[in-house]
């Protein structure tokens, strides 16, 4: 099916399943634990052996030698595979250092060898008894020193990640009112509670991988091409994931590993990565530099708009752009974003919930904070006389759907703005100096083709089957839900499997793009069942209405089930009308903090998320993925820092007490309103993602909440409390 | 982890005699920081001595009019305990500061008292680490120390002592009770408990070999008001940057001790002294011979704007 123009009329335009707060329709099997994670699938194969993964110890050099004697001779190994004793793995387009083999390191805690065990314990006692010696290089582990050699970063779909409109330079020198800034965001990591987890198992040249991975079909590819093999001998399911918030894209050192364990040990293994690995031998979200230059007039109307960004990947690894969403917030003729990338020797930066955009609020948002108190403008007054008609970054595309200015006013009302003092540090409680801020929240709603199949029993009940995940988000229920509006019969009739490579492809899971996407392809797959249904009774596809698992038309009327058994197949693509449009989703956001007068200790009081994305599917499960994403926000404006150790090159805070996330007694109070929109570019469901939006500017909320609290601009993140201190005022 | 073998104790005496005729024996009460750091292989035991089902878990009242805490007492229990929380509430508040409650359900009183610093590069056995493997070098030095020591420490290890209870004590004028493997017994004030690193800091308190801490004593209640204040960058579940445990006299004089910046509670009789001339004077004695790395450097001030939060309370 393909969606080819703005949508019309559509079977699900009164909808009384879809949009409606249903909880999880797995939900009861997560609180059970009977949903079947991959580490914990003891019943799929037989036989599981316990593969432990050894880390390199250096960042970048060479393994000179490998003593895997004691090793091999410990109670209970059946295998041990080297990288000495293995070419290196093929590549792939989704990871650019290879996951396994050679003698080369391209970063620290890179898999150098598994050990095969009977016991979990016995493949980790005889791991730490293998001794490796390497020549250590040189390297480049800090961003700022390499950052003067940038490259500008190549972009998704062009050579090179700029954009530029009028001139830029020549505008803001002319403007009367200029802020020019800089400000720094740290390396940081996904952190999921499930680490990479897979059980591998080779039948002839057949291999299946039970796993945790948020894009089947992605991933299934990349491993033929990581192991050299033909895709169709691959199988992958992943029905359950906890966590990946990007992190989990990709094929990564388990799934590698797990399959030649396997192989070397002629059984199946299976393997967690240990959670001190998880941090330097997986991906990460880079570190950044931005500088923002912002030119108005005295009234505050932009005119000059420059964003620029620098950071660092190994080589062939992406930039992280903080400038994403700057080509889309506010209008001003002449701009420049860019995005520039320099060679790295960390660990390979890769995507992490809302690449770019994530960290890209947390510069340009404060910048509009600064600039706002410029020009003694309330914040959101400067953003409304900036709401741009098109895009600025690239003028031929209108906006989809765009409410952002309702999302500020209706949240400014909800949070009490007008209390805001703009006058800094000048509300005190007690011990604690109080202050209140807000950002605009801008993310992409890419969406993407997607296929399902969908069958009908004789007994009236739906299957979905699609190669779809749900990472925690709620796929399983929101798919149910548009199976069951679609085919006209109750939420507890259908039912819906996913993650198996076996079904049909869809978008997968990331970029917030799978929510759309995916219901979409099943929407497709359901007209074309509708048609194959009212063939069978012999109605008009067009004029029958399918509710209450009834079929009628005009004065037929007929039971569902009669019609079953059958399966249709459908996919949903999209036509080039959708190029001419920006498709976002927006949000207001606020936030009010309490700063301790004394340790400078940051406390957030409460948040508020206006977000405008569309046809919000499941009110319920979208509130849970915004406020998850305020939480990791806050995160990343507070206390989240993956610290680089410059002289060894790796991330020195591997664990999860040293990398600090945000605790229940740090998030006292959220509030997620979604305003009723419905945007009819994007699908037949208008619906979009939200599931990033919600890390799009609460952190700059909360910065620009400690500036209105302190009167103190901390611009390199985290805003820890020794940045704070010595600028307070003096208590002794 | 290495293998390792197992026994339950019966007596205090023989746990002492089990470990100490060992070599590589260790005890282990809650295990929650002994098994962590043994799946590192940090440490590597051969043989544990199980010793929380001691006749060791009650707290009595002594006859001085203080506590005799149980070396295996709960930090839920000890924190919870009536007289603990009338008369000694710097020490209740100080076990809540810490960890999680799953955690202090688990922790022993003698193991608190004996956790390993959280020093990351102590924790990755791949790095160079005086503390771990003698002489290997202090990976910490010039490295990630915002965490780390400012004062106490040395140029072999800038490590601190993390933990939350034992500043209390400090502040208490405790002492460690203990059985040696020939049946003696010592007494060992908190503030003799914990060695500065200098050239060996692989030893870090004052027991010998096989030495099982027997319990805690607390004098007789200190009277004035009680304080903990414990400075993190996240609201709970995280290791002080800085913590100041306090108890402050009617008329201004006190004790204070410092956590998070030192091998040790960082108390000092000077520091007391200076208590009524304000939180400068205070710093100025505690801290006059820091160490400071670039990074770790705001905990100096730190200490002082969080003692200025505790006397400014005490004074309004
Ligand atoms: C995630 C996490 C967070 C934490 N946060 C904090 C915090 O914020 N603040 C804080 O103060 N602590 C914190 N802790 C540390 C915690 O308080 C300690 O792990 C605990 O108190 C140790 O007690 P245990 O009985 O489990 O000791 P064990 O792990 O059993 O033993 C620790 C050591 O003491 C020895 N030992 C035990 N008992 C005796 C005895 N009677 N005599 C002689 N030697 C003995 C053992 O041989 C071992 O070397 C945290 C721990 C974790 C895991
Ligand atoms: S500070 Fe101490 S514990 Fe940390 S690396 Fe140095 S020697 Fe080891």
């Amino acid at each position: 099916m393909k969606f080819d123009a703005p949508a019309g009329k559509t079977i699900v335009d009164d909808p009384t399943v879809i949009g409606k707060s249903t909880r999880r329709i797995d939900g009861p099997r997560k609180t059970t634990g009977t949903a079947p994670y991959a580490y914990e699938r003891h019943d799929v194969v037989s036989g599981q052996a316990y593969g432990y993964i050894v880390g390199s110890a250096i960042a970048r050099g060479r393994i000179t030698a490998m003593n895997l004697d004691a090793a091999r001779k410990a109670p209970g190994v059946i295998a041990v595979i080297a990288a000495t004793e293995t070419e290196p793995v093929g590549t792939s387009p989704f990871n650019t250092a290879p996951l396994f083999g050679g003698r080369d390191i391209a970063h620290y805690h890179q898999a150098i060898a598994c050990v095969v065990a009977e016991t979990f314990e016995q493949a980790r006692a005889a791991a730490a008894l293998i001794r490796t010696t390497y020549d250590r290089d040189a390297g480049d582990y800090d961003l700022a020193k390499v950052k003067d050699g940038a490259k500008i970063a190549p972009g998704w779909s062009v050579p090179e990640d700029i954009q530029r409109n009028g001139n830029f330079a020549e505008a803001y020198a002319a403007a009367p009112v200029q802020l020019d800034q800089t400000y720094t965001t740290p390396d940081e990591a996904h952190a999921m509670m499930e680490p990479f987890a897979t059980i591998a198992a080779w039948e002839g040249d057949k291999l299946t991988l039970w796993t945790s991975n948020q894009m089947i079909n992605w991933s299934k590819r990349a491993l033929a091409s990581i192991l050299k093999m033909p895709a169709e001998n691959i199988r992958l399911d992943s029905p359950f994931i906890g966590g990946g918030f990007g992190g989990k894209l990709f094929i990564r050192a388990d799934a590698v590993l797990a399959a030649l364990g396997a192989k070397a040990a002629g059984r199946p293994v299976k393997i967690a990565m240990q959670r001190p690995l998880m941090f330097n031998n997986a991906t990460h979200r880079p570190a950044t530099i931005q500088r923002v230059r912002i030119g108005t007039d005295a009234d505050g109307r932009i005119l000059a708009m420059g964003h620029e960004c620098w950071s660092g990947n190994l080589p062939g690894g992406s930039a992280e752009n903080g400038a994403a969403q700057t080509r889309a917030l506010y209008s001003g003729p002449d701009n420049l974003t860019v995005s520039y990338i320099s060679r790295l020797d960390l660990p390979e930066g890769n995507a992490m919930r809302a690449p770019g955009e994530a960290v890209g609020h947390l510069a340009l948002e404060v910048a509009m904070d600064e600039l706002a108190e410029k020009l003694g403008l309330d914040p959101i007054e400067f953003r409304l006389r900036n709401e741009p008609e098109r895009m600025p970054g690239d003028p031929s595309k209108r906006f989809s759907g765009r409410h952002l200015v309702e999302c500020l006013r209706e949240g400014a009302d909800r949070f009490g703005w007008s209390a805001r003092q703009s006058r800094p540090a000048s509300v005190r409680d007690g011990r604690w100096l109080v202050g209140m801020g807000v950002a605009a929240g801008y993310r992409g709603a890419p969406i993407t083709k997607s296929a399902a199949r969908v069958s009908l029993d004789n007994a009236g009940r739906v299957r979905v089957e699609t190669d779809m995940t749900d990472i925690g988000t709620g796929s399983y229920t929101i798919i149910a839900q548009t199976a069951a509006e679609c085919i006209g019969v109750p939420l507890d009739q259908v039912r819906v499997d996913l993650g198996d490579s076996r079904s049909p492809v869809s978008s997968g899971s990331g970029g917030q793009w799978g929510a759309a996407s995916s219901t979409a392809g099943v929407y497709a797959a359901c007209v074309e069942l509708r048609r194959m249904v009212a063939e069978k009774f012999g109605m008009n596809a067009d004029t029958a209405r399918f509710e209450g698992g009834r079929v009628v038309d005009g004065k037929t009327r007929r039971r569902l089930a009669e019609a079953g058994p059958l399966s249709a197949e459908g996919q949903m693509d999209y036509g080039d009308f959708q190029n001419d449009y920006d498709m976002g989703t927006y949000a207001g956001h606020f936030a009010e903090v309490g700063v301790d007068a004394y340790t400078g200790e940051v406390r957030i009081r409460r948040m508020l998320a206006v977000c405008d994305a569309g046809r919000i599917l499941n009110p319920l499960s979208a509130r849970s993925q915004v406020i998850g994403a305020m939480v990791m926000s806050a995160g990343s404006a507070l206390m989240e820092d993956l610290v680089v150790d410059k002289r060894f090159g790796f991330f020195v805070n591997h664990d999860l007490a040293g990398y600090e996330v945000p605790v229940h007694a740090d998030i006292p109070h959220q509030e997620v309103v979604f305003l009723d929109t419905l945007d009819d570019v994007i699908s037949p469901l208008k619906a979009k993602g939200v599931g990033e939006l919600g890390i799009c500017g609460p952190g700059a909320a909360i910065a620009n909440a400690v500036y209105n609290a302190t009167g103190v601009r901390v611009r390199d993140y985290p805003i820890t409390l020794d940045k704070l201190i010595d600028k307070l005022p003096d208590v002794a | 982890m290495r293998s390792f073998t197992y026994e339950r104790a019966a007596t205090p005496q023989q746990a002492a005699r089990a470990v100490g005729g060992k070599p590589g024996a260790k005890f282990i009460a809650g295990g929650t920081n002994l098994l962590d750091l043994m799946k590192l292989e940090i440490e590597t035991p051969t043989h544990l001595v199980d010793v929380q089902d001691l006749p060791l878990g009650s707290i009595e009242e002594t006859g001085e009019g203080g506590l005799r805490i149980g070396a295996f007492v709960s930090n839920t229990a000890l924190s919870a305990h009536p007289r603990i929380r009338r008369d000694y509430a710097v020490l209740t508040r100080a076990i809540q500061a810490g960890a999680s409650g799953q955690l202090r359900n688990k922790a022993t009183t003698g193991g608190n008292l004996l956790q390993r610093t959280r020093c990351p590069y102590f924790y990755d056995t791949n790095m160079p680490c005086n503390k771990r493997s003698p002489g290997s070098g202090c990976a910490a030095i010039g490295g990630f120390s915002r965490q780390l020591g400012v004062v106490g420490v040395s140029d072999k290890c800038i490590a601190t002592y993390p933990g939350d209870m034992a500043n209390a004590l400090a502040v208490l004028d405790a002492v460690v009770e203990t059985v040696q493997p020939d049946g003696a017994t010592r007494s060992i004030p908190i503030g003799a408990f914990h060695r500065l690193w200098g050239d060996t800091p692989e030893r870090e308190t004052a027991l010998e070999k096989g030495e099982l801490i027997t319990g805690v004593v607390l004098p007789a209640p200190p009277g004035g008001r009680h304080f903990y204040s414990k400075v993190r960058d996240r609201a709970s579940y995280a290791f002080a940057l800085v913590s100041v445990a306090a108890v402050i006299q009617p008329d201004g004089s006190g004790r204070v001790a410092f956590g998070g910046v030192a091998p040790r509670p960082w108390r000092s009789k000077q520091a007391d002294d200076a208590l009524p001339l304000g939180a400068k004077a205070v710093i100025q004695q505690a801290f006059a011979d820091a160490s400071p790395r670039d990074d770790n450097r705001f905990k100096i001030a730190l200490a002082e704007r969080t003692l200025a939060g505790i006397l400014a309370e005490v004074g309004s």
